[in-house]
């Protein structure tokens, strides 16, 4: 995001005619019908269902055109959009059972087409960030988790953040890499509220 | 002979495998592997070269309702002519009037040179216990004779150049489930998921190129030899994405661009891998 506005800012500098970095994006990339006529190529025989998963939505159009790397005025536009689509508790409770959470972070099953169609899907937080300490299998795709409640004083708001965290990234972080669980179904109201008290619960490993 | 030296390295690499996969075991293996791969770039050893005899069988086997090999088959420098091909591949062919990746391309000289029913070639298109691959094997012996050459595709066509700017787009076009492309897990440099590394192939230079120079390879992990098809659609799987088909036009793009990225890179394969 800041390469591209660095960007922009040198090429009004230099005074070039190109007038934005849209424009340049626009510019380099193919023909979005092109590159439906190869998606439908590819994937034209997959069952609809499977099909309107790789149909992108508006905020996604925005991410692949710019590379995820997007402006600030269309990041502001994709955080609002995100953010109206997070449906809250109605008991107004955020943390559920950490032992239960601590399941689902480490549960990186569902979705893929290998998978028997019942299967619960899991939140693969694993997957991309170190949680409790003693879990030594974790990837780097996204910050560390440890100490995330504890760090935060257990404070009510910085929970509730993470309720909207996991279950829209993208309310918070523009084309941010992390998927939008509660937006896309992969995780439960319920199961979200497990996965913050894993995050928040003075008990939880998380915090030890 | 032969074979025997490489069924014990076979069964050596499973052992390594077999282990538990805790993470510290992962890691300790995946180091094994690799002072395991320096030992065996002895090609005698290395079990892919099933795979590469295998395919020189099938090149010069006489099949189809036309009753020929694939000798006349043209693979981007001529009838016949495989040295170095594999590096320049995937390129545009005049006669089908169409970009195409070597198995794409090999199921176009089946049909078109031997006449040959593919239905049963694709349905083979991953080996598996007691199921040989065609395709595979083929692969491997066609590819094997671009070792030590430098992948150079070719861009001077509008439809090459279509490929590669295709390929880039659908590198960063997110979807399914989880909303991840192919550079949630591939454009950083250094990351990991989980334990397992993850090359950057987001700019052109050394992780594309050691990646792309190694592709077919033997996996360890499957026991069986595998092409940038089956790697690309192992991605897709794990990307949350619907089952790709087999040589088809995406899966050709995504190569080109890989490709492109990885120019100038040393073919040596088949190599031996995870
Ligand atoms: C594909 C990788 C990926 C997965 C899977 C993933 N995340 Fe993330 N996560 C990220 C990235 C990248 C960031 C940093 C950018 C951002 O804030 O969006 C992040 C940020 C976060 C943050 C904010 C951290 C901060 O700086 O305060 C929290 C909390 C979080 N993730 C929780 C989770 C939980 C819980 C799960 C599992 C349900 C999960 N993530 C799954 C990639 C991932
Ligand atoms: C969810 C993460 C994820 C996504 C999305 C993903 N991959 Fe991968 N990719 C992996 C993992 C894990 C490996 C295996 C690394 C290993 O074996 O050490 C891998 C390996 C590869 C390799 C072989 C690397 C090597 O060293 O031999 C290529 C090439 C590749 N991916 C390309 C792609 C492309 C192209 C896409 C988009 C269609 C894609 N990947 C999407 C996780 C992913």
């Amino acid at each position: 995001m800041k390469r591209v506005l660095t960007l922009a800012a040198l090429v009004l500098a230099a005074g070039s005619h190109t007038t934005s970095a849209s424009a340049q994006t626009a510019a380099k990339a193919p023909d979005p019908a092109l590159v439906d006529a190869y998606m439908k190529s590819t994937f034209g025989k997959a069952p609809p269902e499977w099909q309107a998963r790789i149909e992108p939505d508006e905020t996604l159009k925005t991410c692949n055109a710019y590379h995820n790397e997007v402006p600030s005025a269309e990041a502001d536009k994709i955080t609002a959009r995100e953010l109206a689509r997070v449906v809250y508790p109605a008991d107004g409770k955020f943390l559920g059972n950490w032992k239960e959470g601590a399941k689902i972070a480490n549960n990186g099953r569902g979705g893929q087409f290998s998978d028997p169609p019942d299967t619960v899907a899991g939140g693969n937080c694993y997957a991309c960030h170190q949680m409790e300490q003693k879990e030594v299998s974790y990837g780097t795709l996204g910050p560390s988790l440890t100490n995330y409640g504890k760090d935060r004083k257990y404070d009510p708001q910085e929970i509730k953040n993470a309720f909207t965290k996991v279950y829209d990234s993208q309310a918070m972080f523009a084309c941010s890499n992390m998927p939008r669980f509660g937006v896309n179904k992969v995780l439960s109201e319920q199961q979200i509220k497990d996965i913050v008290a894993f995050l928040f619960d003075p008990e939880s490993p998380v915090n030890k | 002979m032969r074979k025997t030296v490489i069924r014990s390295a076979a069964a050596a690499i499973l052992v390594l495998c077999a282990g538990s996969f805790g993470s510290h075991a992962q890691d300790a293996s995946e180091k094994e592997i690799e002072r395991y791969r320096e030992m065996i770039s002895d090609p005698m050893s290395n079990p892919g070269y099933l795979a590469v005899d295998r395919g020189e069988a099938l090149w010069s086997e006489a099949r189809g309702t036309k009753n020929v090999s694939l000798e006349t088959c043209n693979l981007g420098l001529g009838a016949g002519k495989l040295e170095g091909a594999f590096a320049q591949l995937p390129r545009y062919f005049a006669d089908a009037d169409k970009v195409m990746d070597l198995e794409q391309r090999l199921l176009w000289c089946m049909q078109n040179i031997q006449g040959l029913d593919t239905k049963d070639v694709i349905a083979r298109r991953f080996s598996g216990p007691g199921r040989a691959s065609d395709m595979e094997d083929l692969v491997a012996y066609i590819a094997n004779k671009s070792n030590g050459m430098k992948i150079d595709i070719p861009l001077s066509h509008p439809k090459e150049q279509e490929m590669v700017a295709v390929g880039e787009a659908l590198f960063y076009r997110r979807g399914g489930v989880n909303d991840f492309s192919c550079a949630t897990c591939h454009a950083d440099d250094g990351k990991r998921i989980r334990l397992q590394g993850l090359p950057n192939f987001s700019k052109p230079g050394k992780p594309a190129q050691e990646t792309m120079g190694g592709w077919p390879t033997y996996r360890v992990s499957q026991g069986a030899l595998r092409t940038m098809q089956h790697r690309l659609w192992d991605c897709f799987r794990q990307q949350r994405w619907p089952v790709p088909e087999y040589g088809s036009d995406v899966i050709t793009a995504l190569t080109s661009f890989l490709q492109k990225q990885a120019v100038a890179g040393e073919l040596n394969v088949p190599s031996i891998k995870r």
